[in-house]
This record gives structure tokens, C-alpha cells and sequence, in this order.
């Protein structure tokens, strides 16, 4: 018999920066969120798919989404409620605003010492940043010990998890202990489809702030009534943070300059019909992400 | 990051016909369901929030899953492995993300863990689905046997069988056998009630059963010893974790290849029956056809999707002669052409489908508690309109559909002719649309009697009274009336003779009302979007040239003229 777990997903609401226009940067440099959709971060759905599949095989577990974001970042949570989590908490507040990584990971680290979880489960990057700091930062910052491109779950045990660890030239199988923090890889599984009866059941889900904001006489006593349709919002003062380590105050890393570059492929190569050379060929367009 | 609901604006125009709000509410049932399920809704506007939200995730798995599977299950198809049938592995995928998505089970009753949609939903995801894969749509589509189990079996096999549905059991109809094909009164295989077992068990051979492995099979067969004739067929459920059906076969097809067409053995296969002795074809066969009609309406008009956005794009791709192909004349009026008829297709199937609805919701309100007359009235109506309209919409949507396809091959010229591009595949499971579940010669047999007793000629009066055109197409209104006028000589004329007179010109007849009919369906949406307006005029210029073509066929003909076409009997 396994036991029961508590897993939590880290999981980020970002700008869907694949299929960029011409007016996704701002002049200034920065993103221009309003140009862009606003999307799960595709491995945080690969991360949700590894804490659905532990709870499928421990029956009895909850997996809790836990972003950190403005209010209508509350679409991711709903999002994962559809394809099986059973809740989450929105780390919103104003002064989070700005934080870089490091802050990020102190706010969410704060949050993960009050819902204790046996498993912390996290895409390994997001694509509006790229950074793939925020998860290994988390363990530190917990003191947990954690496994990062994590592909796949081979086995989970009573105070032991087995993971598959995908790297660049091959997979490594790793033990841990638990508590732990895993990074989750895109090559791991696709997150399900979001499922028919859930979406009817959770759609009306809100935060407070969505339901102030809403002034919907139904929505509110449906609320009210039905605890499930409740998403936590969490602010500084909720997870016990120090201002100094937040936000701006708390992020030391400074954007310089930001260049706009543009491709030109400047060098030709010729490869022969040779087998070998297919061969490679095939492995570079895969290593740059060109085919695959 | 395809998605067949969100990118298609025509399905989404048909899901907000102002009859769904009656439909909700003959569905729903005072919204009685919201304190007992935590999925079902509290109003009208809940309830179309969750067909949008539940439609777009069906949208999806056709967009990202079963269209990308199309071609390697259309390449590897099913393998009969020890006598079962083993899928392609793209179906396998298919379905399990079927599945995960919770869309099994869409129209039943959640008492057996189904989502209670209109059959409205089931019938724009079979679409979906065809149009992703028309093979795969076969699967998908077969779960409505459950529709007839809910409708004709006592409770406790619905009890025992639509939970299993509703968790993705697969079902199949195993109604011909090799002498028993269009005339299934000849079926032979025997059902014979075993005393020391306490079951039915089945003997025989089943031919071109699609699906033929089904987890649950509604299975036609002779209970009546001795008998010859229709009154001697009941209806069965077979169960297949009894493993006693072997599967002989998968035929090797024309199209729909990930599809399984099979011969079937029974031995000794223990069997439950469904509803009433010697009612099986009479009945609940009936039914079930009726329903595979629709279906394949349905799959019908997303293969004509399908076609007409391969075709599209390869049209704006194509460069000869220093521009794009979709610029001359040949091939934009073909492509408009074929809009009008996808379009046309599309009308008459929500048509029809609102059409049967409505009957089916009455019938199992009336088994809840009595009708009124008022109801009872509306009943027999809707009942009439959806057996008139069901064979013509199969007509049809599946003859539009090898047009379609075929002008799609030809938009892509000698490339269209290669395994290269989608369009070889959709031509090759078009092809089918218009033989299986009655051929079209056989939907005009069940259509014609709508012809002489005026059920047509009613409704398309009935369009002509209405006023919701819009103001500036009073030509083709007019014109409608012409051809209205024109359709009843032309009956009048021909049920002056004799049988096989009404016979021989019974597909023009036939063709002259539907015509009409898509025409003023279209004129209405017309008058609601304006981007239905090009398809309105394009689709009444057809119909008025096709029936003048019809009735000139007819009023040239005289009874002589049959046995000039009945000389070929007499060639060997």
C-alpha cells in the first residue's frame, strides 16, 4: 500500500512567445504581454501530467497548483483543475511585482512551508525567461534535495522516489528521498486533455478578488456553497514574507541591454547521401530543435 | 494546435439555434439534475456554456490527436491477432485520449455517468470527428448503439451496460450477414434460449460489421424457430468479455481502412435480450438505422469539410501561370460551389438532427410520466419531419461529399492523384457515405413516400410563408416558388402513373424537394449572418438549374419510355 501524497505543482502563467509577431517586444525592451496570449508554460503542464500520474498510482493524494502572478493568472489554476488537480493557491500581492528569480523562489518557498508537501513538482523552465532557476532555487532555499529534466516517475515507494532523468547524451536513473523537489523536461509525457465532467464541474471557480470583481449575485452564493469552487489567494502577509526579499528590493538581477538579433545563416555545409552523414545531419537538426 | 470547434465559425452558428432552448429544456427537465450531479447545470445559459466548453475540448483531441493519427491508421489499419481484432496504433491513441477527455457517454443519462448532452453535441463531434479521421469516426460514432439500448432495454441492462459506455466501451450493430445485406429480413443467425445455462446463445455468421469486436454488441438474430421473415428477429446484447465470438476477417477496403470490417463467428455466444421477442427488426433495428443515418450524415458533411479545406489551400498555394489557381474562373466558381453544397450539407443536418431531438426527448419524457395532447401533437410532427428529413439528409450530405471530394482532387490536379496530400484519402472514405446503412437508391425508397403523401411539399410551404429572408433576395424567393410550383406538377404527373413509374423517376422527385429546402435553409442563415449570404445565392443557382434539368427529364418522359431502360434486363 503507498502512501498518500501531497504534491504540489509549481506552475507559471506566461506570454506565448512560439509564434511571436513583430510587436511582441516593446520599445523599451521588454515584453509586451498585452500582444501576446496568455498560456500555461508548456512544461508546467508536463510537470502537472507527473504529479497526475503519482496520483493515480496513490490513490487518496491531492495535487494543489501553486502560482505566483497577477489575479487573472487564476486561469491556470482552473486550467489544471479541468485535467485533474484538485486545487490552488494564487500567490498574489503587489509587491511581488518585479521579482527575478531568486525573489520568485523565495515567495513561493515561503508559501511551500505552509502546505508542507511531500513532492514539489516543476516544469524545468518557462518560456518567457528560459532561466530553469526557479525550481532548483526552491529546493535550496527548502533544503530539499531535488531532480531536475526529470522524465519520467519509475517507481514511488513509502519515503522513496525512483526518476528517470533525461540528459544530453543519455538518461540517468536517480533515488531520492522524500520531501523532494523534481524538475520536470518536455520530453516527458503530454499533460491530458482537460476532462468533460471536470470543466462543467469546476468552471465556475474563482479567486476572492475575481468574485469582487465579478459583483455576480450567483456566482457568489455558488461560491459560498460549494467549498471545491474555491481558489486560495495568498499576499505577502499570508506566507509570512520579508518585504526586503521581494519584488524589485528583493531581485539582484538587472536586465543591461537587450539586442535584437537576426539570424542569417552564414556558413553552408555539404554532407554527402552517405548514411553517416544523414546520420548527423539528423542529430543536429534535432540538438537545435529545428526537427522534433 | 489544431482545433476543429474554435476554428469552425458554421458549427458554432448551429449550436445557437433558437430550438435549443427547447431542446435544453426537454433535455434538462426543470434542471432537476444540478442537486444531485456536480457536473450538471442550473440554466439554459449554464448548460450551452458547458456543450461550448465540453465541444472545444472534443475540437481539440480531433485537431491534435485523431487528425495527426489520420494517415498512419489510414497506411497500418486493425489486424485480426487470435481471432480479435487488434487496432492500428493511432487508433489505440484515439481513444485513450477519448478517454482522458471524459467524452464517452456524451447523450446518456447521468445516472449512468453520461453527460446528458442534446444529441445536437453528439452529432457536431461526430462531424469533428470525421472530418480529423472518417475511419476513426465509425468508432466514435458506434456508442450511439447505447442510445437504443437506453431507449428499448429494460433497466437492469441499462443498469449493467451504459456505466461501461459512458467509461469508453466501445459498441458495434452486427445486423448483415453474406445473404442478408440491404434485406435484412433473410438474417439467419439463431438465437435459441439454453434452459441448463439460463441464457440466450447465438449460432452463426455476421458479415461487414464495422467495429465488429466491440466491447458490446447489439446483435440481430432469428428467435423464432422456423420462421423466414422479419417477425421471427429479436434484438440481442452480447457482451465481448465472453470471448466467444471469433473474428474471421477484416475485410480489405476501398477507405475508412482504420476501421474494422468484420466477419464475425458466434458459437454458442451467450446473449441477453434486448426489449421484446420478434420486435428486433421491426422495431428497434428501425431505430437503429435511423440513427446510423444521421451519423453518417454527420460524417458525411466533416468529410466534406475535410475537402473543401485541402482544397482551399492548396487553391492559394498553387501558382500557374504567374498567380495563384484559386483566381480563374474554373476553380473559384468550383470552390464556391463546393462551399455552398459543405454549407448546404451542414443545414439540412442540424435540420434534421433538431428534428429527431425533439421526438426522442418526447419519448423518453412519455415514459416518465403522460404527454399532453398539445405534446403528444408536437411528438407525431417531429416524428414525421425527422423520418422524412433523416434519408434525405443522407442523400444528400454523402452524395455532396464525393463531389466534394472529387472536385478536391481536382483542384489539386496530378498532385491530388498522389499519396502526397490529405485529399487521396478523404476521395477514397467519401466513397463509402453513400452505400453503407442504405445505399442512396435506398434512402430515395424511404424518402419518396414524404414526396406522395406531402410531407416535403408542407414543410417547403411552410418555408415559403415564413419571412425570415433577407429583404433584397426576393428574386430567389420568387424563383423558389417557381420551383415549388414545378416540384408539385412534376409529382402530380408522375404518381398519375403507375408504381414503378413513381419508382423510376422517384430520385429526381426526391432531389427537387431537397433542393428547395437547402435553399431556404440557407436564405435564412442568410438573413441572420451575412456571411452565409454567397453560399445562400451560390446554392439557389444550382438548385434552380438542377431541378429545371429534373423536371425537363420528367415532362419529356412518358410511360413507354421505362421499357426502353428495361431492355438491359434481357442483355446477359
Amino acid at each position: 500500500m503507498k502512501k498518500t501524497l501531497k504534491i504540489v505543482v509549481l506552475a507559471k502563467q506566461v506570454p506565448d512567445t512560439r509564434n511571436v509577431g513583430k510587436d511582441a517586444m516593446k520599445a523599451d525592451g521588454t515584453v509586451n504581454r498585452a500582444a501576446l496570449p496568455a498560456i500555461f508554460n508548456p512544461e508546467d503542464l508536463n510537470a502537472l501530467e507527473q504529479a497526475l500520474i503519482l496520483k493515480d498510482l496513490c490513490p487518496g493524494s491531492t495535487v494543489q497548483i501553486l502560482t505566483m502572478g497577477p489575479p487573472r493568472a487564476a486561469d491556470i489554476i482552473r486550467d489544471a483543475m479541468f485535467r485533474g488537480a484538485d486545487g490552488g493557491i494564487l500567490l498574489t500581492d503587489r509587491k511581488f511585482a518585479g521579482s527575478d528569480t531568486l525573489a520568485t523562489s523565495y515567495a513561493l518557498s515561503r508559501a511551500l512551508l505552509k502546505l508542507s508537501p511531500d513532492i514539489i513538482i516543476a516544469g524545468r523552465q518557462a518560456i518567457d525567461g528560459d532561466t530553469a532557476q526557479v525550481g532548483p532555487q526552491v529546493a535550496e532555499k527548502l533544503g530539499l534535495p531535488q531532480v531536475t529534466y526529470a522524465e519520467e516517475i519509475v517507481k514511488i515507494d513509502d519515503n522513496e522516489i525512483v526518476i528517470k532523468r533525461r540528459l544530453e547524451r543519455g538518461v540517468e536513473v536517480v533515488s531520492s528521498p522524500l520531501p523532494m523537489v523534481m524538475t520536470v523536461n518536455a520530453s516527458a509525457p503530454e499533460c491530458r486533455p482537460q476532462h468533460a465532467k471536470r470543466v462543467m464541474k469546476y468552471k465556475h471557480a474563482r479567486t476572492t478578488s475575481e468574485l469582487q470583481a465579478a459583483q455576480n449575485d450567483y456566482l457568489n452564493a455558488l461560491c459560498n456553497e460549494k467549498e471545491y469552487l474555491n481558489i486560495q489567494e495568498w499576499s505577502v502577509a499570508d506566507v509570512d514574507a520579508d518585504d526586503q526579499q521581494l519584488g524589485l528590493l528583493g531581485s539582484p538581477t538587472k536586465v543591461k541591454t537587450i539586442e535584437n538579433v537576426v539570424f542569417q545563416a552564414k556558413e553552408a555545409k555539404k554532407y554527402t547521401n552517405a548514411d553517416e552523414d544523414i546520420n548527423n545531419l539528423m542529430v543536429e537538426l534535432i540538438a537545435s530543435h529545428t526537427l522534433g | 494546435m489544431a482545433n476543429f470547434f474554435s476554428d469552425n465559425k458554421d458549427l458554432q452558428y448551429h449550436l445557437n439555434h433558437p430550438l435549443m432552448k427547447k431542446i435544453v429544456e426537454l433535455k434538462e427537465k426543470g434542471f432537476a439534475d444540478k442537486d444531485l450531479y456536480d457536473y450538471a447545470p442550473a440554466d439554459f445559459e449554464d448548460a450551452m456554456d458547458s456543450y461550448r466548453r465540453v465541444l472545444t475540448i472534443a475540437g481539440e483531441v480531433c485537431g491534435d490527436v485523431i487528425a495527426v493519427n489520420a494517415e498512419s491508421v489510414d497506411h497500418e489499419g486493425p489486424k485480426v491477432v487470435n481471432d480479435h481484432v487488434e487496432y492500428a496504433p493511432g487508433t489505440v491513441k484515439n481513444l485513450e485520449a477519448i478517454v482522458k477527455a471524459g467524452l464517452s457517454g456524451l447523450t446518456l443519462p447521468r445516472k449512468y455517468d453520461g453527460l446528458n448532452f442534446p444529441l445536437v453535441c453528439f452529432v457536431m463531434t461526430n462531424e469533428m470527428v470525421a472530418r480529423a479521421d472518417a475511419g476513426f469516426e465509425n468508432i466514435w460514432g458506434l456508442q450511439d448503439c447505447a442510445e437504443t439500448l437506453n431507449e428499448f432495454a429494460s433497466e437492469e441492462l441499462k443498469a449493467e451496460y451504459l456505466p461501461r459506455v459512458s467509461a469508453g466501451a466501445t459498441c458495434a450493430m452486427d445486423l448483415t450477414e453474406p445473404d442478408a445485406g440491404s434485406d435484412l429480413q433473410a438474417v439467419m443467425l439463431k438465437a435459441h434460449w439454453d434452459e441448463a445455462k439460463g441464457t440466450w446463445l447465438l449460432n452463426g455468421v455476421k458479415r461487414f460489421i464495422t467495429k465488429g469486436d466491440g466491447d458490446i454488441s447489439l446483435v440481430l438474430a432469428r428467435s423464432e424457430e422456423g420462421t423466414t421473415d422479419a417477425r421471427g428477429l429479436s434484438m440481442f446484447v452480447y457482451d465481448r468479455n465472453s470471448m466467444c465470438v471469433k473474428v474471421r476477417r477484416i475485410e480489405n477496403k476501398l477507405g475508412i481502412k482504420g476501421s474494422p470490417t468484420c466477419e464475425l463467428v458466434f458459437t454458442n455466444a451467450p446473449a441477453k435480450l434486448v426489449g421484446d421477442r420478434k420486435m428486433g427488426l421491426i422495431k428497434y433495428v428501425m431505430s437503429l438505422m435511423n440513427a446510423a443515418r444521421l451519423g453518417i450524415g454527420a460524417q458525411s458533411t466533416g468529410l466534406s469539410e475535410a475537402a473543401y479545406r485541402e482544397a482551399l489551400k492548396y487553391a492559394h498555394e498553387r501558382q500557374q501561370f504567374g498567380k495563384p489557381i484559386i483566381e480563374f474562373p474554373a476553380v473559384y466558381e468550383m470552390l464556391s460551389n463546393m462551399k455552398a453544397k459543405l454549407q448546404g450539407s451542414r443545414a439540412l443536418l442540424y435540420e434534421t438532427t433538431r428534428f429527431v431531438e425533439i421526438y426522442k426527448d418526447y419519448t423518453h419524457l412519455s415514459h416518465d410520466r403522460k404527454l399532453t395532447p398539445e405534446e403528444r401533437a408536437e411528438m407525431k410532427e417531429y416524428t414525421r419531419l425527422a423520418d422524412a428529413f433523416t434519408p434525405l439528409l443522407k442523400l444528400f450530405s454523402s452524395e455532396y461529399c464525393n463531389q466534394l471530394a472529387y472536385d478536391a482532387i481536382q483542384i489539386h490536379g496530378g498532385s491530388g492523384y498522389m499519396k502526397d496530400y490529405p485529399i487521396e484519402r478523404i476521395y477514397r472514405d467519401a466513397r463509402i457515405t453513400n452505400i453503407y446503412e442504405g445505399t442512396s437508391q435506398l434512402q430515395v425508397v424511404a424518402a419518396i413516400r414524404h414526396v406522395t403523401t406531402g410531407t416535403f411539399l408542407n414543410k417547403i410551404l411552410e418555408y415559403e410563408a415564413q419571412d425570415n429572408y433577407p429583404s433584397d433576395m426576393d428574386s430567389v424567393r420568387k424563383q423558389l416558388v417557381e420551383l415549388r410550383k414545378e416540384y408539385e406538377a412534376a409529382v402530380e404527373r408522375v404518381t398519375s402513373g403507375d408504381n414503378e413509374q413513381i419508382d423510376f423517376h422517384a430520385r429526381r422527385l426526391v432531389e427537387m424537394a431537397g433542393h428547395i429546402i437547402i435553399t431556404y435553409l440557407l436564405m435564412r442563415q442568410a438573413a441572420e449572418v451575412e456571411d452565409y449570404r454567397n453560399s445562400a445565392e451560390v446554392y439557389a443557382k444550382l438548385a434552380y438549374a438542377k431541378n429545371k434539368e429534373a423536371a425537363s427529364y420528367i415532362f419529356n418522359s412518358c410511360c413507354g419510355d421505362i421499357d426502353v431502360f428495361k431492355a438491359v434486363i434481357d442483355e446477359q
